[in-house]
């Protein structure tokens, strides 16, 4: 074992010497390579961010939400159907919400106005998210005047600005009290626009919706597990439309490979046929270029993967938000709380070091089996 | 100490060109003295020191060392004889560009896996003992061609081989060189060890030190003679007579 | 890859004279360099492989109706769990191919090439039947199926053979477990002290065991102490970091160990062939003592797991 060591620590080292002897010919194969990973990891670390991050906020989220339907439309929920539902069993919580989106013209910008019954701003007072108060440029104590629908103007004191570590989904929001929203809206009296319904027992949350569709026919139960799970598929599925995209790049990477590790110098060729004839076995000289590919695979894949961390989390994936987030003017300027998981980095080593090494095996086992002879001969 | 029967080596066997290099050769090497194979290009010498140095295998025919048949080891078993046996220094030196003159030493003894302060030891030993103690970290293209071959011969010689093989070692040398080669040469035959080597060049063929020429031509045997028969010696001395005769002495042949 | 190399086995296999020289022989040698260099590459690939399904299913678990771990996603459809089993099958028979490989190498002769290159067009099928499965699996996936998750396939109701493993009282299994993995420590120490061809056979035979028995183990009570909840008996979950991956801890010494014992059973039909007896001999007997000790670091693990935990399934 000793022994085995330190034959690969000299195989390491002679490698090392020779690939800093070949300079340029290696940089060139190491930065393609850290390019295909940092662009891998990127799509990667990004989306599993915002999945982790649209989970987080389902979290807290109700179990069901309710929509009254009419013509196939969402429409407002009429007065009486909250206490229709308040005896289903298993339901522990049930409360209208109010909420409704704002044209803003002055930044050309939709907003989310949403009616709080508990926790709720004093009258003439609100909250509103980060990208709102960056576009309009306003702080807590600020006044802040939007005209409504109906043509009247109505000013607001902002409150407090929301904090930025949810700004995914809270840049465009407007918080405030019932009795505003209602005023603002003209919102009808004891309408809502939807329910929602907090079930306990996760178990029970199909039974409680087929409940609610049977006791309310014109209603539309909406599961938070649907919700998460059409998210869920919406980001695999852009992940997934990047990654078929970079799959041709990684097809491309391995030729590359093939063809850097197949296409060696006379100069490397002869190095080779030296070592064989000084008494270097075909599996030294193996396990030699195998060096050569993991220091290099190794080297690359850290590199591209620590650049791609910094990124997504400290530059906000700059590159490619147009691709992966939604279409928003107020665009959310949001870091993403670092994620970082096992499988991700499996998979990505799975799918860039493995080719490579596949790549490159064939064209090194064929250098390897030079004739131990081929130097005296030539 | 090397005992080949009947050896034959083909080149593209089954194809066109197909090419004996060697047919039927029967040779001994006796250990502790320097044998030189010698015979005009193409005559299958490179070959046959090739065979000898278990650097290849033969297409028929038995080589033993030793009284060890190794003419049927795989590559993985012939190289480890190879590695503990033989030294080689080649025509072109074949030292690696790049590499200091120590490391390049070294470099036979990597697959050994050798505690690394023992080995850096040897190799120094080596180098002093060849006069190049102070070249050591000097990168190998910035050596003479003299002290190049001298690193070769210390690479050669790292794995303690019993036998050294030497391919045209002088090709390449001047006349004062080539005797700085000779007198290398006498130090490994007073250390013990057996040496093989193909040449034409006279100052080594015809060199006091070499016991046995092995003359081939056209992938046979001429005649294997030994040198200090009576005949041989009053030959010498008239060559040596003719060669004080034509001063100044004409110049060196090039390799094969 | 290992198709394209079929024919090339199959050459080896018709044309191995290691007496001669020739240049078709040369030739075939180094083939040889490739085939081991691949086939440990398959091997490397197919425990990233392994780890890779595991840990997808896991992640894909939200996507499936019903699901909540890598039980469920692999329950999707009747693809998921053969897929498993098939790797874990083409891991220990890659694993015994590179034993042999190994011994193989130290004999001047190779006495076992032909033996060898048989085994790897017969390795073929299988390799290829497992990518058949994986991509029946991930093809035949729909996201609107409802699966079982781990506690209705490991519960006691069902009739599978997983279910039968976990559903059994943790009394007997106890006793199972540490009997079988006491036996098959004793075999592979037993064949490292005589190295008889028998005891090697023996040490298989009993590594074998002791991998069913490590895994109902874990099925029916480890994962139970783990998760500290008396009905969740999934094999998976111990990998997520939620339980801090334990799993990791046991897994690596419990394949390692199988894969060892194997390994040393699977050399003793050459061990009498003369140029082979000094090195299957050697390997052997070493591969059992590793597969010993990790074995016993299995077991030590285990115990260590089920002491601290807080979940009391055995009334004192």
């Amino acid at each position: 074992m000793k022994l085995w060591i330190a034959k690969q620590r000299y195989l390491a080292d002679f490698t090392l010497a020779s690939l800093a002897r070949r300079k340029t010919k290696n940089l060139g194969l190491l930065l393609v390579f850290s390019l295909l990973v940092f662009v891998l990891a990127s799509v990667m670390l990004f989306t599993s961010a915002l999945r982790h991050e649209a989970t987080q906020v389902l979290a807290s989220s109700p179990e069901v939400i309710l929509q009254r339907m009419v013509a196939g439309r969402h429409d407002l929920i009429p007065p009486g159907y909250i206490e229709r539902i308040g005896r289903i069993r298993g339901v522990q919580k049930t409360a209208g919400r109010l909420w409704g989106y704002y044209y803003d013209p002055v930044v050309k910008a939709n907003y989310t106005f949403l009616g709080l019954t508990e926790d709720a701003p004093a009258s003439g007072r609100i909250k509103v998210g980060n990208g709102l108060a960056r576009y309009r440029g306003v702080q807590a104590g600020n006044v802040l005047s939007f005209r409504s629908y109906s043509g009247k103007l109505f000013s607001f004191t902002v409150d407090a600005v929301l904090p930025a570590d949810s700004e995914l989904i809270s840049a465009d929001l407007v918080l405030l009290a019932e009795a505003d929203f209602r005023a603002f809206f003209d919102y009808p009296a004891a309408h809502w626009t939807d329910i929602t319904l907090s079930v306990a027992n996760p178990q029970e949350v199909r039974t409680v919706a087929q409940k609610l569709a049977n006791a309310l026919p014109d209603s539309r139960p909406i599961l938070r597990d649907e919700v998460l799970r059409t998210y869920q598929s919406i980001f695999d599925w852009r992940e997934g439309i990047v990654l078929a995209l970079l799959s041709a790049a990684i097809l491309a990477f391995a030729i590359l490979a093939w063809d850097k590790a197949s296409g060696l110098s006379a100069e490397e060729k002869r190095e080779i046929g030296i070592l064989k004839a000084i008494g270097w076995e075909t599996g030294d000289v193996i396990r030699m270029k195998l060096w050569e590919g993991l220091l290099i695979s190794l080297t690359a894949f850290l590199a591209g993967y620590i650049a791609a961390y910094v990124h997504v989390f400290h530059f906000s994936a700059a590159l490619f938000e147009p691709v992966l987030k939604g279409w928003a003017v107020l665009y959310p300027r949001f870091t993403l709380a670092p994620v970082i998981d096992g499988l991700q980095i499996a998979t990505l080593f799975f799918f860039t070091v493995l080719p490579y090494a596949v790549a490159v095996l064939v064209p090194i086992w064929r250098a390897s089996v030079t004739d131990p002879d081929a130097v005296m001969r030539a | 100490m090397i005992e080949l029967t009947d050896i034959h080596k083909a080149f593209n066997e089954g194809q066109p060109n197909e090419y004996w290099a060697l047919r039927g050769i029967d040779l001994n090497i006796a250990a502790g003295q320097v044998t030189a194979l010698s015979g005009p290009s193409g005559s299958g010498k490179t070959t046959l020191l090739t065979l000898l140095g278990c650097l290849s295998r033969p297409t028929r025919g038995r080589v033993r060392l030793k009284a060890q048949d190794v003419s049927g080891l795989p590559e993985r078993f012939l190289t480890d004889i190879r590695r503990q046996t033989f030294g080689f220094v080649f025509q072109q030196f074949n030292l690696i560009r790049g590499l200091s003159a120590l490391d390049n030493v070294m470099l036979p003894a990597y697959p050994l896996g050798l505690p690394h302060r023992e080995l850096r030891d040897k190799a120094e030993a080596q180098l002093a003992a060849l006069d190049l103690g102070h070249r050591r970290d000097a990168r190998v293209e910035w050596l003479s061609g003299g002290e190049q071959q001298r690193v070769a011969i210390a690479r050669a010689l790292i794995n303690s081989p019993e036998v050294v093989i030497a391919d045209e070692p002088t090709a390449n040398l001047d006349t004062a060189l080539s005797k700085q080669f000779m007198t290398i040469l006498e130090r490994l035959l007073d250390e013990g060890r057996t040496v093989l080597l193909t040449s034409h060049d006279p100052l080594v063929v015809e060199s006091a030190v070499v016991a046995t020429v092995v003359r081939l031509r056209d992938g046979k045997l001429v005649e294997a003679q030994m040198l200090f028969q009576p005949a041989i010696i009053a030959l010498l001395l008239a060559s040596l007579l003719s060669a004080w005769r034509c001063l100044p002495p004409q110049p060196l042949s090039p390799r094969n | 890859m290992l198709a394209a190399a079929a024919p090339f086995a199959a050459q080896l296999i018709r044309h191995w004279n290691i007496a001669s020289g020739s240049e078709l022989q040369l030739r075939l040698e180094r083939r040889t360099y490739l085939f081991s260099t691949l086939t440990a590459v398959v091997f490397a690939a197919q425990i990233l492989a392994l780890l890779l399904t595991v840990f997808n299913a896991d992640h894909m678990a939200v996507m499936f109706v019903g699901a909540m771990c890598a039980v469920g996603t692999l329950n999707a459809n009747a693809w998921g769990f053969p897929m498993l089993y098939g790797q874990i099958a083409v891991f220990f028979l890659a694993a015994a191919w590179l034993t042999l490989n190994h011994v193989d190498n130290q004999a001047p002769d190779y006495p076992l090439v032909r033996v060898k290159y048989v085994l790897l067009i017969a390795l073929l099928p299988v390799v290829a039947a497992v990518g058949w499965l994986q991509l029946r699996y991930f093809l035949n996936l729909r996201a609107d199926v409802i699966t079982s998750c781990c506690g209705s396939l490991f519960s006691n109701d069902s009739q599978t053979l997983a279910s039968e493993a976990s559903g059994m009282e943790a009394k007997p299994a106890i006793l199972l477990f540490y009997g079988t993995l006491g036996f098959a420590i004793f075999a592979n120490a037993l064949h490292a002290g005589l190295k008889q061809r028998w005891t090697g056979a023996f040490a298989a035979l009993a590594s074998v065991a002791g991998f069913i028995a490590a895994m109902i183990g874990i099925l029916s009570f480890i994962s139970l102490y783990v998760y500290e909840h008396p009905h969740h008996h999934c094999p998976f979950c111990l990998l997520k970091p939620e339980y801090g991956y334990q799993g990791y801890l046991l897994y690596l010494p419990l394949f390692a160990a199988t894969a060892a014992g194997i390994g040393a059973g699977i050399l003793q039909p050459f061990v009498r062939h003369p140029s082979l007896t000094g090195p299957a001999t050697a390997t052997a007997s070493r591969l059992a003592v590793f597969a010993m000790m990790g074995f016993a670091l299995f077991a030590t693990i285990a115990t260590v797991m089920v002491l601290h935990s807080n979940l009391i399934l055995l009334g004192a």
